[in-house]
């Protein structure tokens, strides 16, 4: 009795152990499948997929662990750690047999037995098990497996799941020997915009001496057409992407030119300083980066949300400085502000050397900024760009409520429009100035901030952007918001799209030439005064 | 000439030609003696890094006087003078490049670059440029050709003041991203360098330096003259007139467009002139000199020595290049911010440059002068 309990209790365990379920499996096919020729163990491998018994994935890992041994040419064992399990029934087999021959699985069955492994995983209901198993059957499909990816296709309610699978679906149809099947295949894949999909087409066009890879004239015609639109298709996600890239660029041109549009374009200031201001954010961002690293390591990832007000005060208030010790004195004369301004963006540039080193220094993203989303098949829009679009609107929104809402902006367009009014019924002059200023740095201060999360941040970071930035001011047109808007995301697409077509220098220069001619046709609406304002 | 005729002064008084005379003579006398008679380690010896340093200095004066003559006297801040300078200093460079020969490091006719890039041949707008008189006619044609075009559609739609400033500035710095692609045939970062030899000379002997040297010097004064002989005649009043009320003398009946594209294409060749001077003596042109940086410099030249004095360009030239040269070497860390202070105290402090000051103390000393006497008498 005790004996007999204790058996009990050592099968049971060595069950668990090898977590191995009862099942019933066709024991024909079983055998099929681990011994005989390559074919038919292959057409044996799609029956028993067919089947779409639970058991059989368990009963195909085996094979390719190597743990599957035939018993006298009979009986199916899978053995492990000399414990020995019927493959077909999952019944415990004691003592082991003695005439062993090893399943072997060579290569062309291997490849069968995953594809078939992952037809399977197709029904289990994790979705990202399917995604992996419809990503695997892209490369290792099998005509074999179509039943049972009709089957999956017809459940399947993901879209990209649904997709992949008809693809995959269609692919194996293509082989099919019934042209009307391959040409309903043919029209499936004009859905697709994977960009295999022409490679299958393609392949089907090819023409060996003079026999084409495809026999049937209807199908092949069929083909090109489902070509064509596979093409456009393609061609579409590309310049979508280029779109995207474009706003992008644009988006970072205008956080850059934000500012300059409030310190040029509305009070006047030509500000050489402008790009040392967007740097003094960037390395204030920087700093805030390392007191989170070494202070509170568990909150890194949200460093930004702290850095954004850092850069916009510290700008800020090196701006403010400015406008008190130099600009001040400077009104009026636009050409000696701009020399001054530079000789500030100077000593900037050569602060931040001296205290940070010549090298540039590392501002990394935070987790939730890495990666990125792919809207559509082969387009991966990276986060931390879309994050800076997001950004730049935020920032737009912010100054143009600034302007029109409140009374620092009443303020600031009352002394543009005329200075000697807005000083005589109270309006405190100098102190606008000072807080406008300061506004406009801040700004820079907040494209620094923005910057240093896809670029290098290093000294001379405001250099590179400063040219750029006065472009766009100069482009939009002085004195409103929605100019620079238009200016900055005209340039930077116009940028990407020439830079595609010619190569990066030589869509600066044209774009460049392009500005110079876009004056010769509308002077007056871009910058110039009229009448003897002109002079002022 | 009628009785409203503006006072055109001479070219100069005769304490001025004095002066110039005494400048030529140290020029042409006094340094090749220096240089090439006196004996290594006399008191009176003047070494060719001297010679070398003060023929740049030279050149940067004329671009100085240049840059008088299109801010100082007709009010237009150009910020791409360096792109000017560095296309004459171009087109020398290509005739240089051409006259190492086979002694590049490859062995081959072609410039190194060239090899590298796997060329076979020179490309077109290489051609003709082993000869010297085609390269000194593209010194002046190039620049002289793109400040004119350049010229004719800015001042055509009336671009003015600081907006002129920023597009000449990003004309420059387009043309720098031009020249830092290997595929545009000029070198690349690197530009050329190694020159062999000029005209037959051997370029790195005392002999032919101080030859350098003298030509700048000559070039140097004839510049000034030209220049001054500019804004001395009615022209220079006219200049002086759009730098004030451009729109005034419109009103007048001048089209001032025509003034400033003289002046401003005038200008660019001599910047041009300079440059070819100056990649011989230096010995290497890369498109690190169209930087927008360099051209602001040359800003900073004129107005540390006066805006609107053709002797203060030049001064200003040598007070901030000297400065730069021993600065450079003792505090290499400290120059940017002296630089930078530099452009902020003049800009501030000094509107009229250092002759202005100058100018100021002298008429505050004449003054008292009048007044020492006349208190006297009421004694």
């Amino acid at each position: 009795m005790l004996l007999k309990k204790y058996a009990l209790a050592l099968s049971l365990a060595s069950l668990l152990a090898c977590a191995l379920p009862a099942w019933a499996l066709p024991a024909d096919l079983v055998l099929a499948v681990a011994a005989g020729e390559s074919d038919e163990r292959i057409a044996a491998v799609a029956k028993l997929v067919a089947s779409g018994d639970s058991g059989v994935e368990a009963y195909f890992q085996s094979l390719l662990d190597g743990e599957v041994q035939v018993a006298g040419g009979k009986r199916v064992l899978i053995v492990k750690d000399r414990h020995a399990v019927d493959a077909a029934t999952g019944e415990k087999v004691e003592p082991l047999p003695e005439n062993l021959d090893d399943a072997l699985v060579n290569n062309r069955l291997r490849g069968t037995l995953e594809g078939a492994r992952s037809a399977l995983k197709l029904s289990s209901p994790d979705r990202a098990a399917r995604l992996t198993a419809v990503k695997a059957l892209e490369d290792g499909a099998r005509e074999e497996m179509l039943p049972l990816i009709g089957a999956a296709l017809a459940r399947e309610t993901d879209p990209q799941i649904r997709q992949s699978l008809t693809l995959v679906q269609a692919g194996l149809q293509l082989k099919s020997a019934d042209a009307a099947v391959r040409l309903a295949a043919v029209k499936a894949l004009a859905q697709s915009d994977n960009p295999n999909t022409k490679m299958l087409l393609l392949a089907l066009l090819e023409k060996k001496g003079d026999v084409y890879a495809e026999p049937d004239a209807a199908v092949r015609a069929e083909a090109q057409d489902t070509l064509k639109a596979v093409q456009s298709q393609l061609s579409s996600a590309e310049r979508f992407s280029q779109i995207f890239t474009g706003i992008s660029l644009g988006s970072i041109l205008l956080l850059a030119a934000l500012g300059l549009a409030i310190t040029y374009g509305l009070m006047g200031v030509i500000n050489m300083a402008h790009g040392e201001l967007i740097m003094v954010g960037a390395y204030g961002t920087y700093l805030v980066q390392n007191l989170f690293r070494a202070q509170a390591p568990a909150l890194f990832d949200w460093y930004l949300l702290a850095a954004v007000p850092v850069a916009f005060f510290a700008s800020a208030i090196v701006g403010m400085a400015l406008e008190r010790s130099v600009i001040r004195y400077l009104y009026g004369r636009p050409l000696e502000t701009l020399l001054a301004t530079w000789g500030i963006s100077l000593i900037l540039i050569q602060t931040v050397r001296t205290l940070f080193g010549a090298q540039n220094v590392q501002v990394e993203n935070p987790v939730w900024m890495s990666g990125g989303v792919e809207i559509i098949a082969n387009v991966l829009l990276p986060w931390n760009r879309v994050v800076i679009i997001g950004f730049a609107l935020a920032v737009l929104l912010l100054v143009w409520v600034l302007l029109a809402r409140t009374r620092l902006g009443l303020f600031v367009r009352a002394v543009t429009q005329n200075r000697g009014m807005a000083s005589c019924v109270g309006v405190p002059t100098a102190r606008v100035d000072t807080l406008a200023f300061g506004l406009g740095s801040g700004i820079a201060g907040l494209a620094g901030c923005a910057l240093s999360q896809i670029g290098n941040v290093g000294p001379d970071l405001g250099q590179t952007y400063i040219v750029d930035s006065f472009m766009v001011v100069v482009l939009g047109g002085v004195g409103q918001l929605a100019g620079t808007v238009y200016a900055a995301l005209g340039l930077g697409m116009a940028n990407k799209f020439l830079e595609g077509w010619s190569g990066a220098v030589l869509a600066k220069i044209a774009i460049l030439a392009f500005i110079i001619i876009f004056i010769q046709k509308r002077p007056q609406g871009l910058f110039a005064l009229k009448g003897r304002m002109a002079d002022a | 000439m009628g009785p409203l005729a503006p006072h055109i002064s001479n070219l100069y008084g005769r304490r001025g030609w004095i002066v110039l005379g005494v400048c030529a003579l140290i020029l042409f006398v006094l340094f090749p003696l220096a240089n090439l008679v006196m004996p290594k380690g006399s008191l009176f010896h003047i070494s060719d890094f001297t010679v070398a340093l003060a023929g740049k200095i030279m050149c940067y004066a004329i671009v100085a006087v240049a840059m008088d003559l299109i801010w100082g006297y007709t009010g237009i801040l150009s910020l791409g003078h360096g792109l000017f300078f560095a296309l004459g200093g171009y087109a020398m460079g290509m005739y240089l490049m051409r006259m190492i020969g086979r002694e590049g490091q490859y062995q081959s006719d072609l410039p190194d670059f060239m090899v590298f890039l796997n060329w076979k041949a020179y490309p077109w707008y290489w051609s003709f440029t082993d000869q010297f008189w085609y390269a000194a006619l593209l010194v002046v044609l190039v620049p002289g050709l793109l400040a004119f075009v350049f010229g004719f559609f800015a001042f055509r739609s009336r671009i003015k003041g600081v907006y002129f400033s920023i597009i000449t500035q990003a004309l420059t710095f387009a043309f720098m991203l031009l020249f830092f692609r290997n595929d545009t045939g000029f070198g690349g970062n690197n530009g050329f360098t190694d020159f062999k030899r000029i005209l037959g000379h051997t370029i790195a002997t005392s002999q032919t330096r101080i030859a350098l040297f003298m030509i700048t010097g000559a070039t140097l004064i004839v510049t000034l003259l030209f220049a001054r002989a500019i804004v001395t005649s009615k022209l220079g009043r006219v200049l002086t007139a759009i730098r004030d009320a451009e729109s005034r003398v419109m009103f007048s009946g001048y089209n001032p467009v025509h003034y400033k594209l003289f002046i401003w294409t005038v200008s660019a060749v001599i910047c041009g002139i300079a440059g070819a001077l100056y990649v011989p003596q230096v010995g290497i042109i890369n498109p690190s000199e169209m930087s927008p940086a360099n051209s602001i410099e040359i800003a900073i030249w004129v107005a540390v020595g006066g805006r609107g004095s053709l002797v203060g360009a030049i001064l200003g030239a040598a007070i901030v290049n000297g400065a730069k040269s021993v600065l450079t070497v003792a505090f290499p860390e400290y120059w940017l911010f002296f630089l930078g202070l530099l452009f902020i105290l003049v800009t501030l402090f000094l509107p009229r440059g250092v002759i202005g000051a100058f100018d100021q103390l002298r008429d505050r000393l004449r003054q008292r002068k009048l007044a020492q006497p006349a208190r006297g008498s009421t004694a």
